[in-house]
């Protein structure tokens, strides 16, 4: 029985769930705007996923083409959305982006430069024009490293490895139902255990910032990272929130297929970008075979064009490569199942034949190091193995666009584990400039947020009790289920029956077996200790992915429509109706329900950006 | 291809510990990490390890593969013969947490110390230029991933656990570089790169190159220029001379 | 603040170990903090092989070279100007008149070297080298000897203080490197002037390729690559001395091999000019 008073107790205004770039981010946001401010982060500090990002950060700045602006950004956005997205975040993050890019050379970031010394930038899938500010291959590194350092030199606290495993809200001592009715609930805390010692640790703040990242570690192949188990979506649930768009998934076309060991290793669209092509065992460019109508006008139908392209853009159109996300994974796919893999099951990724060693090695160092020490593949002598793997949830917390505030007053979200941004689908390079933008604001706006709190009443001993019993439960049974067992089975899952062809059927049947998995996870038993101990933070963390898992098979069931990151096999087609509804999902009771919300309508000036070409 | 891997991992925590013995079936073309991954899924549930992203980018798996600081993700089993007993056990230098598991906090307690960045105002058109060949030695540092192996082979503070006060490591010695070579900066940092991170305790003896798995020439392109920056600031007859004579600052040179 | 897990887990202090065998060291890797692992290194390779042959390799060449210089005969061949490398400039009282190119001022005296002036800043460029310091720290100090193997020693000051401090010097005796390496140049060149005018043997190719050699080593120097460029900020300001910098770092990386082939290539030098000298064979004239 752990006893309230001796748990390790700190006090903040704004409290910061993750330590990626959102997170860090809206801790300099929050701390500039005075408010005292704290990070949590489950890993070491600047370990985060943000740290995986590649290709580069997407921001209308015209350094290259003075054609681009936001306008263009946005319309790009909406477009590789699908027209699913919050037409006010994409507007937001369109006008946003540069200046949120320019901050970052002012905390010592060192892009690659153009001849006059500005930004470079870089082309990526779906976006016009060449948007993407980059360091070679390693932007992600080069953002998480300055914000890193920025939040060190402001002297932010930063509690890394522990892991919150519970929010505190007002009124919380009564039942659930009840809490959400009444329009208290608001944030007044956290619960969290360290890693390191396994002790718990309760923090009051008015106000928390949801920045935890995705989902993929539901999935068998993903380029995810341990963490990403979905704690924010799932602490956003209980709290009372809503999910918007859960079940689009974003499977990045591209990820490593051998050896298994790192099977779904991204390998970074930039090779696409840089004059990377996709070929099928036959040789073939088979992306020519798989151009949407939607994408047909601005897409190039002969290899020629595509070529020339790289070259000289304004007299060409682009190549098929470079179409979004979403139709490349499900092109590579199709291919596949045809029978025209490569021999490990995926395609051919070829840039040793189009480009010079030099260029290669100067454009894509990490991806020729990832490639030589993980597989023995010389990139720049022969073509890679790709094929597709869960990189992003485009589905998240429903917030207000312009603060990040859920609907549940004092929780904010941002950066992947908010939703609405990026709609069906998100572009390449849209995430880092996402996680900038909305960061600032919502660490802004919880910092005043918190200035307008009235003193807290503080968190309750029985609260704070019932939170430490429920993370020690796993301690409590002998003999039980193994927590990594469980993982594997839910990601088989998930893989084989909700990934990127979907049908009735299958999400049933997923449906059936995620509440088996539910009740197998709560039968987890734990050897050792709190110390350190693995497979206890797994067995906490497989609630989180259940949840969370659950939402993307109801929601993928419930649309029945082909759209974006959401492929239905019995609905291929792309469902007009359909085209005005956010599916959101909300916690009910011990399981997930699914409601159906129109699509916030965008103001006219913005629509008219569609009808211009 | 598959085939049993014999392993030893130390297990224990600061009260002690040892290596334990363990065989684990593994496939080709797996890594260490894989091989810690199993045993923990079927042998060792509670195994400490830290890892994130398992693909060489985020520098948490740091360990010592016999006796040599690896990252545990991009060291693969082919480097070893099938019949090789393959030992792994926590960073030697830092305190130990649980099993593999090590407080790296030192690391970070350096990095508090590391002035911060403050560059010069932004053009009149709200942009700064930089010329690529101006940030591209800054780029080379900051490939770092922050794994500490460079900071854990180091023999000063390895050996001289007396030496952690006054010394920073290779890692901070690449944040001194690049503030020194960056193209904005304004402030001069020689000072506090020999008083505050204690530049001149190094030997150069080049084993935080050796381990670096970004390839980062620490010691050649960053440690040395740094030193040689000391030497402009500290050690030039000339500027100590100057100095003497007109009783001016020498950071102003 | 950064924390890390400000509550101390375990209810007992961590006890440091007794039990480990007496005549280790008390911090290092056997501190009370850190894993117990007994043997002070696991590496099974054979990383004790190249401080060896460090310490065979500058033992053997000291050796050479200080008998040498110290023979105080058999450094010039009259006939075809070869003037070693050991003895120049040859400025003693003891030189002969025609090898001493700039004059001879010194007492002669058997442990004075004839070349006093040049001989023992060489001998501090090559002693204050980023490369030799690693080289002889490694072999012959085992400080440490090898990469996560302990250092030999209890204590550890790094180059903070007297002498160590003075490996601070080492631009300035690059600076006079340069100008002896220049001289070095001038008594290469002479070498095609012998006694009946131009004419090209084998000790000229000998003479001429350490004397490349000597070059690559000096201007592959840090310091070098420090003062040619590196100490500036903006490299696109000075775009000649970017050029040089980059330059000078391309040789840079190769400043290890340098330093070892400039060895061989110097103990070549002498020894065949030696050999010459003392009528052990005759120089190979090509014209």
């Amino acid at each position: 029985m752990t006893d309230p008073s001796s748990i390790e107790r700190h006090s903040y205004d704004v409290l910061i769930v993750g330590a990626g770039g959102a997170g860090l981010r809206a801790a300099i946001a929050a701390h500039e705007a005075g408010a005292r401010v704290a990070v949590i982060c489950k890993s070491l500090l600047g370990k985060a996923h943000t740290v995986m990002a590649e290709g580069g950060i997407a921001a209308a700045m015209a350094n290259v083409w003075p054609e681009d602006g936001w306008q263009v950004h946005f319309r790009d956005t909406m477009r590789g959305g699908k027209m699913l997205n919050h037409w006010r975040m994409a507007q937001l993050h369109a006008q946003e982006a540069p200046d949120r890019v320019q901050e970052l050379e002012e905390w010592g970031a060192l892009f690659d430069r153009t001849a006059d010394g500005l930004i470079s930038q870089r082309d990526f899938g779906g976006h016009r024009y060449a948007r993407l500010a980059h360091v070679g291959d390693r932007t992600g590194l080069e953002l998480i490293r300055t914000l890193q350092q920025r939040t060190v030199a402001l002297g932010i606290d930063v509690y890394m490895e522990c892991t919150v495993t519970k929010l505190f809200q007002s009124g919380q001592a009564t039942s659930s139902a009840e809490k959400r009715a009444s329009a208290d609930g608001r944030i007044t805390g956290a619960f969290a255990y360290w890693r390191e010692s396994g002790r718990f640790v309760v923090f009051d703040a008015p106000t928390v910032v949801l920045a935890t990242g995705g989902i993929g570690k539901s999935y068998k192949v993903t380029s995810n990272s341990w963490e990403y188990t979905g704690d924010g979506h799932a602490l956003a649930l209980q709290a009372g929130a809503s999910l918007v768009n859960m079940e689009f998934v974003q499977f990045h076309p591209t990820g490593m297929v051998w050896p298994p060991s790192v099977k779904g290793i991204l390998v970074t669209e930039s090779v696409r970008g840089d004059g990377g092509v996709l070929r099928n065992s036959e040789g073939r460019r088979f992306m020519f075979d798989y151009i949407p109508e939607f994408f047909k006008a601005e897409t190039a139908d002969t290899e020629e064009e595509a070529d020339g392209w790289y070259e000289d853009k304004a007299k060409h159109r682009r190549p098929p490569e470079l179409l979004p996300r979403d139709e490349v994974a499900r092109a590579i796919n199709s291919e596949v199942k045809a029978g025209r893999g490569s021999p490990h099951g995926g395609v051919f990724l070829d840039i040793a034949s189009r480009r010079s060693v030099e260029y290669i090695q100067r454009r894509l160092p990490s991806m020729y190091h990832q490639f030589k020490e993980l597989a023995d593949v010389d990139i720049t002598a022969e073509p890679m193995e790709v094929g597709p793997t869960c990189h992003y949830v485009m589905g998240g917390v429903a917030v207000d666009p312009d603060t990040g505030e859920s609907a549940i007053p004092g929780l904010y979200a941002a950066g992947e584990v908010a939703g609405g941004m990026h709609g069906a689908n998100r572009l390449g390079g849209n995430s880092l400039s996402d996680l900038l933008v909305f960061g600032k604001r919502a660490g802004a706006a919880a910092a005043e947020a918190a200035t307008r709190a009235e003193p807290a009443a503080g968190v309750s001993d029985d609260d704070v009790r019932a939170a430490a019993e429920a993370a020690l439960a796993p301690f409590e049974r002998q003999g039980g289920e193994n927590a990594y067992t469980v993982q594997q089975d839910l990601q088989d899952v998930m893989h084989n029956l909700v990934g990127i062809i979907r049908t009735a059927d299958e999400m049933e049947k997923a449906l059936q077996d995620l509440g088996k998995l539910r009740e197998r996870a709560q039968q987890i038993s734990v050897e050792g200790h709190r110390q350190y101990n693995p497979g206890w933070h797994l067995s906490l963390d497989l609630a989180n992915m259940l949840r969370v898992s659950e939402c993307i098979a109801r929601a993928a069931l419930e649309r029945t429509e082909s759209r974006g990151g959401h492929t239905r096999d019995d609905f291929p087609a792309t469902d007009d109706s359909w085209g005005a509804v956010n599916l959101h999902c909300t916690l009910d009771g011990e399981s997930i329900a699914v409601r159906r919300e129109p699509l916030p309508t965008m103001p006219d000036d913005l629509r008219q950006l569609f009808e211009e070409k | 291809m598959g085939y049993d891997l014999k392993m030893k991992v130390w297990r224990g925590d600061q009260s002690g510990g040892e290596l334990v013995d363990f065989v684990v079936p593994v496939e080709e073309g797996e890594v260490v990490l894989d091989a810690l991954h199993r045993l923990q899924a079927t042998q060792a549930g509670d195994l400490a390890v830290r890892w994130n992203c398992k693909a060489g980018k985020c520098g948490s798996c740091s360990a010592e593969i016999n006796g040599k600081p690896r990252l545990t993700c991009m060291t693969r089993l082919s480097v070893f013969q099938p019949d090789e007993t393959v030992t792994v056990t926590p960073l030697r230098t830092f305190p130990v947490i649980r099993d593999l598991v090590t407080d790296v906090s030192y690391n970070y307690e350096k990095a508090k110390k590391v002035p911060a960045f403050s560059p010069e105002p932004r053009q009149p058109d709200g942009t700064y230029r930089m010329q690529q060949e101006d940030v591209q030695r800054g780029q080379e540092f900051r490939k770092c991933i922050e794994c500490f192996l460079c900071q854990s082979v180091c023999h000063v503070v390895r050996d001289h656990e007396d030496n952690k006060e006054a010394f920073s490591g290779p890692r901070l010695f690449l944040r001194y570089a690049e503030l020194e070579m960056h193209p904005l900066e304004t402030g001069d940092h020689r000072q506090a790169a020999k008083e505050e991170a204690g530049v001149g305790l190094c030997n150069i003896t080049k084993c935080c190159t050796e381990v670096c798995p970004e390839s980062i020439k620490i010691t050649d392109n960053a440690i040395i220029p740094v030193k040689e920056r000391v030497v402009d600031r500290s050690y030039d007859p000339l500027v100590w001379l100057g100095s003497k004579i007109f009783r001016r600052s020498s950071s102003d040179q | 603040m950064t924390t890390t897990g400000t509550e101390t887990p375990q209810p007992d202090p961590p006890t440091p170990r007794s039990s480990q065998p007496s005549g280790d060291l008390p911090g290092g890797v056997h501190a009370p903090s850190r894993a117990a692992i007994r043997p002070k290194t696991l590496r099974q390779d054979r990383y004790w092989v190249t401080p060896a042959l460090t310490v065979i390799g500058l033992t053997a060449w000291v050796a050479y070279a200080t008998v040498r210089v110290f023979l105080q005969s058999n450094y010039y061949v009259a006939e075809h100007h070869y003037l070693t490398p050991f003895y120049s400039p040859c400025i003693s009282n003891g030189c002969l008149p025609e090898a001493a190119h700039f004059g001879r001022f010194l007492v002669d005296h058997p442990l004075i070297p004839y070349a006093a002036l040049s001989l023992p800043f060489l001998l501090l460029f090559r002693l204050t080298c980023y490369y030799y310091r690693k080289a002889y720290y490694r072999s012959f100090w085992l400080s440490p000897p090898a990469c996560a193997v302990p250092d030999g020693h209890k204590s550890y000051t790094g180059e903070t203080r007297f002498p160590l401090i003075f490996q601070n010097a080492h631009r300035y005796t690059f600076y006079l490197a340069f100008v002896i390496t220049l001289i070095n140049t001038y008594d290469a060149v002479l070498a095609f002037g012998g006694e009946d005018g131009f004419g090209v043997g084998l000790g000229n190719v000998i003479l001429v390729g350490n004397v490349i050699m000597l070059w690559a080593y000096t201007l592959s120097c840090h310091s070098c690559r420090h003062v040619t460029g590196g100490r500036l900020k903006h490299f696109s300001r000075s775009p000649i001395r970017y050029r040089w910098w980059t330059f000078v770092s391309k040789l840079n990386t190769r400043h290890m091999q340098y330093a070892w082939i400039t060895l061989g290539t110097l103990a070549l030098t002498d020894f065949y000019i030696m050999a010459v000298s003392a009528g052990w064979f005759d120089d190979l004239r090509f014209f």
